[in-house]
């Protein structure tokens, strides 16, 4: 009989190999890699060899208020963002899983935006925000509205790119939950309907306990990448005016590639996976508590 | 099978000639930025490719991702940059002092005036050669000045009076930036004229009562005369609206008046745009007037003879009196007097650069090696004076702690208390 050679006696541990190599160099490394960064006190600009500091990057960077600013701004943000997203995105679902004329053209309209680039996107809407010669205030003045000074204004700001971020991602949101919506078996609501109930309680205890896990399942996407929301805000604001739209992932790409402490940002980016992930696994922990 | 094999070997040798060939002639890669004189560069490079035999490939970024580029290229030992475009205020002190600039002993600087070639050089040696020198001035409306009846400021009292005559719903009579940071350079000018600075013998004095009065005045006119939403407006904001006719005045460096003027980009007729000196503060009239921009070659280049020959030609008399020509206000001296020149540049850009020339002030931000997070400090309080209209009450207080911080960042770089 012939023997097994090497390869076919190591498959189980060939065939993922690739997978595992690309994971450990790609995602793996570079988490540790800025953790160990965030102990030493790396800055381009020193011209010094870099050398372990121990905690002091983290105390620095805790203490600092523009980091607690970035923190609070990042989490207003990123619930303000999604919160909208779901809701209009599960409304639009909603509407667009009975049948009407035109729905094929509707369902591609709110594609645009989810293909669309988010510079190309950030560009745009700050011509559209311009608070003299935007398109915004035209709209608001002709209306007879007051105008607004949108993006450039601490107050205003974060919620001018909340708008954005709706605008962009809604559809995504919309198309996980129509495909949750698709996949329903009709009997519950033949049941429903049987037992008398008025199309608002079909809705409400049928419908949507039903695809509670698929919208949650979408949140939690929105979420990690709302949190990591880097494109749209740097290419409109950059973090300003001021500091008033930084949130940590823009102080993580000032600290990193405009004062060069390498150290610090990592700091920074680590307290940001961290809450990704804390918001991922509570996110994770309430869809499994809904499917039961 | 014979003749499949002959045909492999005449393809392997002429890929083996080839790339012979290729080794041959000499690369260089150049990295340029997004400015008038970059994209001049660019439109000349076939012309340097032909002449020299060199082969250029180039990279145009905008300024500061060109910064975040070359350092982070530089300092990992990854490059493969032999000569770029730097700004000497902005990086200068840092690469020099990381030892990333070739130096440049054998050039010929003798066509550039003393007070350009100071951020060149460190103890005499320069490093790099300056291309494009900027002050600031002051754009006005020509005829929007008649219709109310003003003449140009002089002063900043006379500067106030007339951005409130001017401004109205559809103008604003003032803008210069307020973005934070990028409004840094722009302040500066008005920091000298009352008699103050950002940084004096290494250490931050923008704390003191005349930077404070200052930024008072600059959030005063800026706040009150401005544009709706100043404080994130930088010059590529501020320019499309001085272009479409809404704004009165513009203070800001020299080198947009081409663009300014250009009717292909400009809504008013270039005979109602007039440039003139900044008006002099209480204590004096001394614009910044600064090397913007200057061209330097890699030390770690591998290619040093055909990037100086690059830079020999990036810098040359020809080349600038082309970008003279283009309304690009060039550093060498000798390009001003030259006849063409003379007969085509804007009397009013000669006159504002005599005066910057001979009252004005060689630095336009904190001259150190962490400008970048210094101009942040200083950005914030650029912005909290705006939003106050220069009323603000805790203006001295965030000054002090912003002054020390910056004096923290000197200390740091180990150049606190350096002249």
């Amino acid at each position: 009989m012939r023997q097994p050679s090497f390869v076919e006696r190591h498959l189980r541990v060939i065939f993922p190999l690739p997978a595992i190599l690309f994971i450990a160099l790609l995602m793996i490394f570079p988490i540790f890699y800025t953790l160990a960064l965030s102990f030493t006190n790396w800055n381009l600009t020193s011209g010094m060899p870099m050398s372990f500091v121990g905690l002091r990057n983290f105390f620095r960077v805790f203490a600092e208020p523009r980091f607690h600013d970035a923190v609070w701004r990042t989490l207003s943000f990123t619930f303000l963002a999604v919160f909208f997203e779901a809701v209009l995105g599960t409304a639009i679902a909603l509407i667009l899983n009975r049948a009407f004329i035109g729905k094929g053209l509707a369902k591609l309209l709110l594609l645009l935006p989810l293909v669309a680039t988010p510079v190309a996107v950030g560009i745009v809407f700050n011509l559209f925000y311009d608070p003299t010669i935007g398109l915004a205030n035209w709209a608001l003045s002709s209306l007879g509205l007051p105008q607004g000074l949108w993006v450039s204004d601490a107050t205003s700001v974060l919620p001018s790119l909340v708008i954005v971020d709706v605008w962009q991602w809604t559809p995504m949101i919309t198309l996980i939950v129509l495909a949750g919506l698709a996949g329903l078996s009709e009997e519950p609501f033949e049941a429903a309907r049987v037992d008398g109930a008025t199309p608002w309680q079909v809705l409400r205890h049928v419908t949507i306990p039903m695809v509670m896990p698929v919208i949650l399942t979408a949140v939690i996407l929105r979420l990690i990448d709302a949190l990591k929301t880097f494109d749209i805000i740097f290419a409109m604001t950059g973090g300003g005016p001021g500091y008033a739209s930084e949130t940590l992932n823009i102080m993580g790409f000032k600290y990193s590639f405009e004062y060069f402490r390498m150290g610090q940002a990592s700091v920074i980016l680590i307290a940001l996976f961290f809450f990704v992930l804390l918001c991922s696994l509570g996110i994770m922990k309430l869809r499994s508590s809904s499917e039961n | 099978m014979k003749k499949m094999l002959t045909s492999v070997v005449v393809l392997l040798s002429s890929l083996c000639l080839s790339a012979g060939a290729y080794a041959q002639t000499k690369e260089i890669r150049v990295l340029l930025a997004n400015h008038p004189y970059g994209e001049l560069l660019k439109s000349q490079i076939p012309e340097f490719e032909k002449q020299s035999g060199i082969k250029v490939n180039f990279e145009s970024l905008q300024e500061s991702q060109l910064t975040t580029k070359l350092t982070t290229e530089f300092a990992t030992k990854s490059s493969s940059v032999d000569v770029f475009m730097t700004r000497p205020l902005q990086e200068g002190k840092m690469f020099n002092k990381n030892g990333w600039y070739e130096p440049l002993a054998k050039y010929d600087f003798s066509d550039y005036p003393k007070t350009v070639m100071g951020v060149a050089q460190a103890g005499g040696a320069p490093y790099l050669v300056p291309l494009v020198t900027e002050w600031q001035v002051l754009y006005y409306r020509k005829d929007l000045f008649k219709a109310a009846g003003l003449e140009v400021p002089k002063t900043f009292a006379e500067l106030e009076a007339a951005a409130k005559k001017l401004n109205s719903d559809a103008v604003a009579g003032i803008a210069s930036r307020g973005k934070g940071a990028a409004a840094v350079t722009q302040l500066s000018s008005y920091v000298y004229n009352y008699g103050g600075a950002y940084i004096d013998k290494g250490v931050a004095v923008f704390d003191k009562p005349a930077a404070i009065d200052a930024i008072r005045y600059y959030g005063k006119i800026l706040g009150s005369y401005g544009p709706k939403g100043v404080t994130s407006m930088s010059w590529e904001n501020i320019m499309p609206l001085f272009q479409a006719g809404k704004v009165a005045m513009w203070t800001d460096a020299s080198v947009f008046y081409g663009q300014v003027v250009d009717p292909a980009k400009t809504q008013i007729p270039a005979a109602d745009v007039g440039i003139a000196n900044l008006p002099a503060g209480p204590k004096a009239s001394s614009p910044f007037i600064v090397t913007s921009w200057g061209i330097a070659v890699a030390n770690q280049s591998k290619n040093k003879e055909a990037a100086l020959k690059f830079l020999d030609w990036a810098s040359s008399k020809d080349l600038a009196i082309k970008g003279m020509l283009s309304n690009i206000t060039m550093a060498r001296t000798s390009v001003w007097k030259d006849p063409k020149v003379v007969a085509a540049v804007n009397p009013g850009l000669v006159a504002t650069r005599d005066h910057a020339a001979e009252f004005g002030n060689p630095l336009d931000r904190p001259y150190m090696s962490a400008v970048g997070e210094a101009r942040d400090q200083i950005g914030e309080l650029i912005i909290e004076s705006i939003n106050t209209k220069g009323e603000s009450a805790k203006l001295p207080e965030m000054a002090k702690a912003k002054a020390a911080r910056v004096d923290e960042l000197l200390k740091d770089a180990g150049e606190y208390g350096k002249p």
